[in-house]
């Protein structure tokens, strides 16, 4: 690499050098592919209420809750699986995955991080997520002011432990796996669960509220400004598992939270299902800003093996002033059903979604959001990046709809396609429902490939093909980069090119 | 997929109150058209394709009556222009009315030899155009329709060929299916209007050969109470042109849908409407470009103007096949709501699967400007003609799409005839 003038101009347009080191390090391959040996104990394969009332009891739930999930359940077996998304793949065998999975050495909850299992702690460490208090997420040292994030780490079918919690608890937040709230803070859990995404609200999300096993909560009180991140990582690690975890972050009046979430599994032949439900209920005044790195592992060359992600994610800014910003990047997953959606109700609420969606190889991605403006005044932004490279598809999907009552409200919509390769896809299908007059919508989409120019201008400066891309993908997404955290930029951005490897030349 | 035995039902009724025709060139088209509507069945409220027009008037057995509309001393459209006329009344060719049809080189639908060049684009492109959705109505078209013309250019026409639809009838319920072949190098320009019935159903085939340059401009009448579902299906050769402008001033409803395959490199498609509707309106454009070949061109430019709770629709769609390079595609939709009560729904979609493409949609509602009504009324102007000139300006580039510039003239009289009667 060149002169010190040229690294400057480089970091400048937000793209540096350890962008392109991190490739070359890791050529190009899924880097969390591996798997830990370590004996787990699982429920029998396949579902039906049995099934449901053993998850239930080994999370020593209440009767209202396995109520809740049986009722679920019900439902569930009414309905049908969508597909409407552009999305192929063989018909999924509901019965053929296990529902619970978990290390046989998390059978006695330990009651502090110091009893958990070494070969977890390690598991989570090779992952660059340490569940030790006193070190930061990996990609951070050596800034100024050290950041605490507490992490919430679930594996499997289980939390396997929760970081900082007796520092969030002193702020009055309360931090923890679902499971354990729903024993320990049954009424708020009550009070919320299933007031954003209804038990009955979709395929996914139904058959989530019926085999859920674990998750995050997250309650930040009122006026309360959560002193740290939180974050939650999810590892697949067993065979034949579908992982089905449920987050609820309540967000009090003028409260602030920013949550961050990442996944990994290992590479497998097979195909695993993981199916999510995420709510945030955002009360007068208060502020969520909920960031994902998506990195399930996406299959081989040859879209063998790879996770299949469907997942329901919704904020409802149930007061005034309320906020709401969804960032993701999904770079994994063989497929991926995503539409982390905003209900504005709160007048002046606010509902933003920047997303960066990378299908590589044999992936296929259908996501985007829903703004759904009910109350006056509100306002939302939508910002979406899509890359497809190799036999790839993706498309973005979203809603944007304006009630009668929601006057004087704004959206501002760009979704931008970048193509790589001539056997790749990309669509957009928005829909626009405008139902008063003072509501301003405006959407915009443009498809192109990568641009020759710019291309050209970083090979002649002596980058190879892959290097070059990398660059210009990154700047392309620069607009969503830059609304993650720190700790997630820093990982998004090497992940935006590695998940690109092998797609030039 | 089996069609479920309520839309069944709901064809056979359809069907019933339809005196199919029998024999003829076109026997085998519509034998094929009924089998197909047989597996798709009439489109239902809760199809995916109709999700913001509810197409029950449009197959119902039999049609809502519209009160017949009296346009006063208004001078006819397009009457100004040298012009072959033809005119068709409740759907049923009037030769009383119309110029001679042989001396423009135009045949009828009911033309009875048993083999005819029509053949080979009658049913064809509507056929082609059922996937990847489908669009049952034009297959019923096909199948029933009795009366249409028939068109084969082969150079340039001397005289644009205007369909005058008349509406005579109350309960008039009529289906007309015309086919276009222009050969190439030739061209055309074909004009289309009127209300033409209480419930009208098109489907206009053209096949425009390499070269050839096909226009197309139309207005559907104006305040009147008719229900219409009309489909443009078009093949294009190699370099050749296609253009199509659709004013619409009201009507109860209308989906006007135009399926665009672009099969030859070079060739260029542009759509658009200007559709202005006051209370109750409902109006769709369905649009569908498929990009089949290299360095196209497709331009989808829809405005539309809604008050007193009128509803405005758009779904326009741009596929581009694997291996469709170079291609360039635009798509604008746009709606001003002159009020509270109206809607704009619209789902402008991409579809691409090819790299070295250059493709953009781009889709507003809103209200007028208040500042550009200021600045105006601040010079002088009054309300009602600042507003008036501010739904012209919107309007003007779909207008803009009109190349001969006497018509364009003419639907901008119309305009603002309109507007005038209707409050700016």
């Amino acid at each position: 690499m060149a002169m010190d003038a040229e690294d400057q101009i480089e970091l400048r347009e937000g793209v540096d050098r350890e962008t392109i080191e991190t490739v070359q390090a890791m050529a190009g391959k899924y880097k969390h592919g591996w798997e830990t040996e370590i004996e787990t104990e699982y429920a029998p394969k396949g579902l039906n209420e049995d099934i449901v009332r053993l998850i239930s009891e080994k999370n020593g739930e209440p009767q209202w809750m396995l109520d809740w999930r049986l009722a679920a359940f019900r439902r569930w077996q009414q309905m049908e699986e969508p597909r409407w998304a552009m999305l192929s793949y063989p018909e999924i065998d509901y019965q053929d995955q296990y529902y619970y999975a978990k290390p046989k050495s998390m059978a006695q909850k330990p009651k502090s991080l110091d009893e958990v299992d070494p070969k977890l702690l390690a598991t989570y460490e090779k992952l660059g997520i340490p569940l030790k208090e006193q070190m930061l997420l990996a990609g951070v040292e050596g800034s100024d002011e050290p950041r605490k994030v507490a992490v919430d780490a679930v594996f499997d079918s289980v939390s396997v432990g929760t970081t900082f919690k007796e520092e969030l608890k002193k702020a009055g937040v309360i931090f923890c796996s679902i499971s354990e709230a729903i024993r320990e803070y049954p009424e708020l859990v009550q009070k919320y669960l299933g007031s954003v995404v209804p038990q009955s609200d979709n395929f996914f999300a139904t058959l989530n509220s019926a085999v859920f096993s674990d998750g995050s909560f997250v309650y930040v009180p009122e006026g309360v400004r959560c002193p740290m991140e939180l974050s939650t990582y999810f590892r697949i690690n067993a065979e034949n598992t579908g992982q089905f975890e449920r987050t609820l972050i309540v967000a009090d009046k003028g409260a602030y939270v920013s949550y961050l979430e990442g996944c990994t599994a290992p590479k497998r032949d097979t195909h695993q299902l993981h199916a999510a439900v995420v709510e945030i209920v955002i009360l007068d005044d208060a502020e969520v800003k909920y960031s994902t790195v998506q990195n399930w592992y996406p299959g081989d060359e040859n879209g063998k093996g790879g996770i299949y992600n469907f997942v329901t994610k919704r904020a409802d800014c149930r007061g005034p002033r309320a906020k709401v910003m969804w960032t993701q990047v999904e770079t994994g997953s063989a497929i991926t059903w995503k539409y982390p959606s905003c209900i504005l109700r709160g007048e002046g609420s606010q509902g933003e979604f920047y997303s960066i969606a990378i299908a590589n190889n044999a992936q296929q991605a259908d996501t985007g959001t829903k703004m759904v403006h009910l109350g006056k005044n509100t306002k939302s932004r939508i910002v979406s990046k899509g890359i497809s490279a190799g036999r790839a598809q993706n498309t973005y999907r979203g809603l944007v709809s304006m009630h009668p009552k929601a006057t004087n409200s704004r959206n501002y919509t760009q979704c931008d396609s970048l193509l790589i390769g001539d056997k790749c896809g990309a669509h957009t299908v928005p829909y626009i429902e405008v139902k008063n007059n003072s509501s301003r919508v405006e959407h915009e989409a443009t498809t192109s490939k990568v641009d020759d120019d710019q291309l050209f201008y970083c090979r002649s400066r002596g980058m190879d093909e892959e290097e070059a891309v990398a660059l210009v993908v990154n700047g392309f997404c620069k607009e969503v980069l830059q609304a993650l955290p720190m700790e997630f930029a820093m990982e998004a951005q090497s992940l935006v090119a590695i998940s690109l490897e092998g797609s030039v030349g | 997929m089996a069609v479920a035995q309520a839309k069944q039902d709901a064809l056979a009724a359809r069907l019933a109150g339809l005196s199919l025709p029998q024999g003829g060139w076109s026997a085998p088209a519509r034998a094929d058209a009924q089998a197909r509507l047989a597996s798709m069945g009439l489109p239902g409220k809760r199809d995916e394709y109709w999700r913001y027009t509810d197409p029950t008037t449009l197959t119902a057995a039999q049609p809502t009556p519209a009160a017949l509309f009296d346009a006063g001393d208004e001078t006819p459209l397009f009457d100004g222009i040298d012009r072959v006329r033809l005119v068709f009344v409740d759907g049923v060719f009037d030769p009383t009315q119309s110029d001679d049809p042989a001396a423009a080189g135009v045949e009828f639908l009911s033309a009875g030899a048993d083999i005819h060049w029509a053949q080979g684009l009658y049913g064809v492109l509507e056929a082609r155009g059922q996937t990847p959705v489908a669009r049952p109505l034009a297959a019923l078209n096909t199948a029933a329709a009795t009366e249409g013309v028939l068109i084969h250019v082969t150079g340039r026409a001397a005289r644009p060929i205007n369909l005058i639809y008349l509406h005579k009838s109350e309960s008039s319920d009529a289906i007309l299916h015309h086919c276009v072949k222009l050969a190439p190098g030739a061209e055309l320009t074909l004009l289309e209007n009127g209300p033409a019935a209480a419930r009208f159903n098109k489907v206009l085939e053209v096949e425009v050969a390499d070269g050839a340059r096909f226009h197309h401009i139309r207005a559907q009448g104006r305040d009147h109470e008719r229900r219409a579902v009309t489909h443009i299906f078009a093949r294009l050769g190699a370099g050749s042109l296609f253009k199509s402008f659709t004013l619409t001033a009201n009507g109860v409803l209308t989906r006007n849908e135009a399926v665009l395959e672009l099969t030859g490199d070079d060739a260029v498609a542009h759509v658009a409407g200007a559709a202005v509707g006051d209370g109750d309106f409902h109006h769709d454009d369905t649009v569908f470009v498929t990009h089949a070949a290299e360095r196209c061109e497709s331009r989808q430019v829809f405005k539309k103007v809604l008050k007193n709770g009128a509803v405005g629709v758009f779904q326009g769609k741009i596929l581009v096949q694997p291996g469709a390079q170079k291609t360039d595609g635009y798509q604008i939709s746009q709606s001003l709501l002159l009020d509270e009560t109206s809607q704009f729904l619209a789902k402008p979609e991409l579809e691409i699967y090819a790299d070295d493409v250059k493709c953009s949609h781009g889709s507003t509602s809103g209200a007028i400007d208040e500042t550009a009504l200021y600045y105006l009324r601040s010079r002088g102007v009054p309300l009602r003609q600042a507003q008036s000139l501010l739904v012209l300006a919107f309007l003007a580039e779909a207008i803009g799409e009109i190349e001969d510039e006497a018509i364009a003239e003419d639907i901008r009289a119309r305009l603002e005839a309109w507007l005038g009667r209707h409050g700016g």
